[in-house]
């Protein structure tokens, strides 16, 4: 009888176990996001993606529609070359969509936003998006503000001097 | 001139003695894994040590889970709120829970609750010459005492953690949502979009098992190894928290940097 509590307890102790790992991994983590579908990859090459990562979201009027699976580097143009893989339930996406790399807030993570175009046709798997528009770099921003406010300085100098 | 001598002389004996002891404890790690097949065909052995390594430890786990799990939302929400972050929380709790906290704490615990146990209970065995007798019957102590136990510490310390990790989780819930009005949505979303299931928490499950292997082969070790009197075994019961505890921490320094370094 006790050999048999015992064994029950046990019992409960590994599904209990278990249980929390599944919450865990249904709950917490994102499993539910994961789909088993596989979708289609398309590309996109940019000039400067700084600070996009494997697996940053792929959305498209603000809603996820994928995920960015690789980055590469083109050694002849020197471009980055991204590769999204897009759920196949979105397979109606305008062959001349364009790619930008936005962040989320100010210094939020970065993401790829498409933005739908007016072509019939659709992507397919392998199709290269041609429009991109780069990451904003705040530092390049910032620069170009500092450089545009001493020219103003400096003309203004010149005007009243004269 | 000779109290120098006698102190090199104490120094290498430790030295030497360390190195004893840790080629030792290999030695029986390696016996330790060699009874495991044949305990498939008893395996009731195993389910009984479950019994007392982890259904026994479940209780300190819940409870402590639960309140780790609680200060990490109220300490969250109090860091979050000043930059107007709060619904991060989710985020915050969860991360610190199934990268470090779960798999740590728990080891810790582990250590404690039955760690200690396993080595007073095994060194007692042995000072009791309960050892001796079965290996009189031609059976192998290691196999017939030493393995289950190490058996039911590996398989009980990642279900522990989990728990830990989830009881916590809700734990920060019930603060931050039920107590300081986080957005119920938000700490779910947020914690999912952020926590990731092979970064994140299958490391966290194999950092739990390297640990529940680090503290029952310690714990077992030190058991078998103790010296067979009352001061023995009480020593070789401190030694086996004190050195799992290290051992956790520093394994889990070594863990981390090559789990979460840059990619």
């Amino acid at each position: 009888m006790t050999i048999r509590l015992t064994e029950i307890w046990v019992g409960i102790f590994i599904a209990a176990g278990l249980a929390a790992l599944l919450m865990l991994a249904m709950k917490v983590s994102n499993l539910s996001t994961y789909n088993q579908d596989k979708g289609y990859e398309v590309t996109a090459r940019f000039e400067d993606i700084s600070g996009l990562k494997v697996r940053s979201p792929v959305t498209m009027a603000g809603v996820t529609i994928g995920r960015v699976t690789n980055i590469g580097f083109d050694k002849n143009t020197f471009e980055a070359v991204v590769t999204m893989r897009v759920e196949s339930q979105y397979n109606t996406l305008p062959k001349d969509s364009s790619a930008s790399i936005y962040t989320a807030g100010l210094l939020g993570e970065k993401y790829v936003g498409l933005s739908p175009g007016g072509d019939e046709k659709s992507l397919q798997q392998g199709d290269r998006i041609k429009l991109t528009q780069d990451s904003m770099v705040l530092e390049k921003l910032i620069g170009q503000f500092v450089s545009r406010m001493m020219n103003n300085d400096s003309s203004k100098d010149k005007s009243s001097g004269k | 001139m000779k109290s120098v001598l006698d102190h090199l002389q104490t120094l290498g004996q430790k030295g030497t003695g360390f190195f004893e002891r840790l080629g030792r404890a290999s030695i029986l790690f390696a016996r330790i894994l060699g009874g495991a097949p044949s305990l498939f065909l008893r395996f009731s052995l195993v389910v009984q040590q479950t019994y007392s390594v982890g259904v026994l430890s479940l209780l300190i786990i819940l409870v402590s889970g639960l309140f780790v799990g609680m200060v990490l939302g109220l300490q969250g929400y109090n860091t979050l709120v000043d930059f107007g972050a709060e619904e991060s929380l989710g985020v915050v709790v969860s991360l610190s829970l199934v990268r470090e906290l779960g798999p740590v704490v728990t080891a810790l615990l582990f250590a404690g609750r039955a760690g200690s146990a396993l080595t007073a209970e095994i060194g007692l065995m042995k000072a009791t010459e309960q050892l001796s007798a079965m290996e009189m019957m031609a059976i192998d102590p290691i196999r017939r005492v030493l393995t289950p136990r190490f058996l039911a510490g590996v398989i009980s310390m990642p279900l522990l953690a989990a728990i830990f990790s989830a009881v916590g989780v809700i734990g920060g819930y019930f603060v931050g949502v039920g107590l300081l009005g986080v957005d119920d949505g938000a700490y779910w979303s947020q914690m999912q979009a952020k926590v990731d299931l092979y970064d994140d928490l299958l490391n966290g499950v194999i950092k739990s098992f390297v640990f529940g292997i680090i503290v029952t082969w310690i714990a077992v070790f030190e058991g078998y190894d103790a010296t067979p009197t009352s001061e023995g075994v009480s020593r070789a019961t401190t030694r086996t928290v004190v050195h799992s505890s290290l051992a956790i921490l520093a394994m889990d320094f070594i863990l981390t940097a090559l789990m979460f370094g840059e990619h």
